[in-house]
């Protein structure tokens, strides 16, 4: 539990509260989500809801926003949580993240004092799930080339399109959905219970089969105006809440790297292969030496983006190098973790295959590995790349 | 109501321990630590008391700095306030030694109940609830494994060899020590960490308590000798064969060594 921390962070940089933090949801995920993973990873695409109650009895939903039964605590200890979790699984951490940060966040920066009221305890509660939809069947990246539109006609809107790719899409009670509108890109609070509104999930997934991933359907959904968030327009809207996911996720990418680094290292310790075991062979070493070096180096940006962020000094770009980086290096971690682990590494007795399936969309998802590139390398240069 | 729960950090359940050079105790420092699991119990059933009666609950534990770590957790659960006995001339105390050091709390506290652990992880030894009940002067109960107030005091069921459970009625104020599995222990929660950042923690030293030379290495009445993992033993016996022959090659051992 939490034994990585080569350059001591726990006594030099963490304080009591974060580290508690860390350890009270390390034994939460360990004792309570661990049993029941294999049984949802095999069943493709299932989540364990009974454990909802929990989740938000310990505070996770949101736990870094003030406020509305918020645990309201600082980024470094959101961080952590979101570490711990994706120690456990991705599907674990991606449920909290898009409760958190892409339904709670915008209602909490981009909604009025009614509908914070409305919505937050309740999501806080976890008796509110909710689901974010951006993406869309056609555009992914390519965020401007929403096809999803708002109408506005007297007190209410009428929403159309597709949105997938969607995580809890199926079981949400509410859907934050954003389209395009004469005005602009706007975000709409719409309850899944609504006429026209209709999900269904996708299945046959490699990756994040702990968590639901739906497509929805809105054909002439009606929306009262009282359901939009009157603070969020344009494109900034939803990609704010994008940097707040992806903070976490940068941490969150280093809890999968710590759990298959330490499931590495104790294999190679105790499989005996000729003269003696893995972990005396050269090549194994050099495995376990990048791993620890890179883990650490992720731990240093994600810390230090964390107390910018509680400073009010982070900057998108920021984030986009620490998700970038941190998920990258999580991926390689989990690909030669799972190769020490030999034969062994492709069951799902042992964690680093599924970390590693899990990872791709963890690359993918929240800006691709690529577009996080070309974000850094305009801000460097000033030029947007062609 | 004041519930008073003593608790002790122990190396954590998943620590990789190793024999100091004395070969008196473990290495202890680059472990983890963790409450000690009786302990948690303990401390579940006094949040318990609490929550349905009020009760104010006083955690106390001796230990050295990174005890903060264990008082912090058990604040963050819910309990409202800690003391922490830090002090380096405690540190060597037999359980008598610590006994007295948590009598000299309780004498200062006045609890109505003192909850404890039945034993501890690293030690197993037992010794502190009896030796605290009979310094402080309040009946005991060990290894209850249910407790519930009535006419004034508690009627516990206390868990006996082979078994069988035996039903006694305490007085209160009273002292018992949990055996585990007595309650489903709650995790601290995020907000409740929060809140505990504004609990206070008591840190006492035993001189604070009166205890000048008597806890401590040089009070010691019960002094370790050696620790040590034992040797590997030769007197296991491979059996071989098909999953058939194996089976009643056991069974025939079994039944040769009377265990049926
Ligand atoms: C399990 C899962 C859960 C998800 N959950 C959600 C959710 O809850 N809500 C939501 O809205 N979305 C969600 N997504 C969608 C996700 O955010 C998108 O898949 C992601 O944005 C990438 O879009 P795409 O799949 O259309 O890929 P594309 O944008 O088509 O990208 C394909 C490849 O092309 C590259 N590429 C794209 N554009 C460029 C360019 N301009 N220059 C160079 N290279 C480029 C990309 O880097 C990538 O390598 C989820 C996805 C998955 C897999």
């Amino acid at each position: 539990m939490a034994a990585t921390d080569f350059l001591k962070l726990d006594t030099t940089h963490f304080d009591a509260e974060e580290i508690l933090v860390r350890d009270s949801v390390a034994a939460w995920v360990s004792k309570e989500f661990m049993p029941r993973l294999q049984e949802h990873v095999r069943q493709d695409g299932s989540f364990p809801m009974e454990l909802v109650p929990q989740m938000a009895e310990l505070g996770m939903f949101g736990a870094n926003l003030e406020g509305y039964g918020c645990a309201g605590m600082n980024n470094v200890a959101y961080g952590l949580l979101m570490q711990e979790l994706e120690r456990g699984d991705s599907g674990l951490r991606s449920f909290a993240s898009v409760q958190g940060s892409l339904c709670m966040y915008p209602i909490h920066a981009y909604g009025s004092e009614e509908q914070k009221q409305r919505w937050l305890p309740g999501m806080a509660a976890g008796e509110l799930i909710g689901c974010f939809g951006l993406t869309e069947p056609d555009f992914g990246s390519f965020v401007t080339g929403m096809r999803a539109r708002a109408e506005r006609k007297g007190d209410h809107w009428v929403l159309n399109g597709t949105k997938r790719w969607i995580t809890n899409g199926s079981i949400a009670h509410l859907a934050i959905i954003w389209a395009t509108t004469e005005e602009g890109v706007r975000g709409f609070v719409v309850e899944t219970d609504s006429d026209g509104f209709e999900s269904r999930d996708i299945k046959g997934k490699f990756s994040l089969r702990a968590s639901v991933t739906s497509e929805l359907f809105l054909q002439d959904v009606k929306v009262p105006e009282a359901n939009r968030l009157p603070d969020a327009a344009g494109f900034r809207g939803p990609l704010s809440c994008l940097t707040q996911a992806r903070y976490g996720i940068s941490w969150g990418a280093l809890g999968a790297a710590m759990a298959c680094y330490e499931e590495a290292l104790d294999y190679a310790k105790e499989r005996e292969v000729q003269g003696g075991p893995l972990a005396t062979k050269q090549l194994v070493q050099e495995k376990l030496v990048f791993m620890l070096t890179e883990i650490t180096k992720g731990q240093l940006l994600s810390l230090q983006l964390g107390r910018l962020k509680d400073r009010g000094e982070m900057h998108p770009t920021m984030v986009s190098m620490a998700k970038r980086n941190n998920v990258d290096i999580a991926l390689r971690i989990a690909r030669e973790a799972r190769d020490i682990l030999g034969a062994n590494g492709i069951v799902d007795d042992y964690q680093a295959m599924r970390h590693m399936l899990n990872l791709e969309t963890v690359r993918t998802y929240e800006g691709t590995h690529d577009i996080h590139t070309l974000i850094i390398g305009e801000h460097i240069t000033g030029m947007r790349a062609l | 109501m004041k519930v008073m729960v003593c608790l002790k950090q122990v190396p954590h359940q998943d620590a990789r321990l190793e024999i100091r050079d004395d070969s008196t105790w473990i290495k202890e420092d680059n472990i983890k630590f963790e409450i000690n699991s009786y302990d948690t119990y303990a401390l579940e059933e006094a949040l318990r008391i609490k929550d349905a009666n009020e009760a104010e609950v006083v955690v106390v534990s001796v230990g050295p700095d990174r005890l903060t770590q264990a008082l912090r957790t058990a604040l963050g659960m819910g309990a409202d306030r800690a003391v922490h006995v830090n002090d380096p001339a405690a540190e060597g105390s037999d359980s008598l030694g610590i006994a007295k050091i948590l009598a000299a709390v309780a004498k200062e506290e006045s609890p109505d109940l003192v909850i404890t652990g039945l034993m501890a992880d690293d030690d197993n030894y037992s010794a502190v609830p009896p030796m605290l009940s009979q310094l402080i002067g309040m009946p005991s109960a060990t290894g209850v494994l249910k407790a519930e107030a009535q006419d004034g005091g508690y009627r516990v069921e206390r868990e006996l060899e082979g078994g069988a459970l035996e039903v006694v009625d305490l007085p209160q104020p009273c002292l018992i020590a949990v055996q585990s599995g007595l309650n489903q222990v709650r995790y601290a929660s995020l907000k409740g960490i929060m809140q505990a950042k504004k609990k206070p923690i008591d840190v006492k030293t035993a001189a604070d308590l009166g205890l000048e030379g008597q806890v401590g290495a040089s009070a010691q009445k019960v002094k370790v000798e050696k620790v040590y993992v034992p040797p590997k033993g030769d007197t296991a016996e491979m059996v071989e064969g098909s999953s058939e022959e194996i089976a009643s090659t056991l069974v025939a051992k079994i039944k040769e060594l009377g265990l049926l």
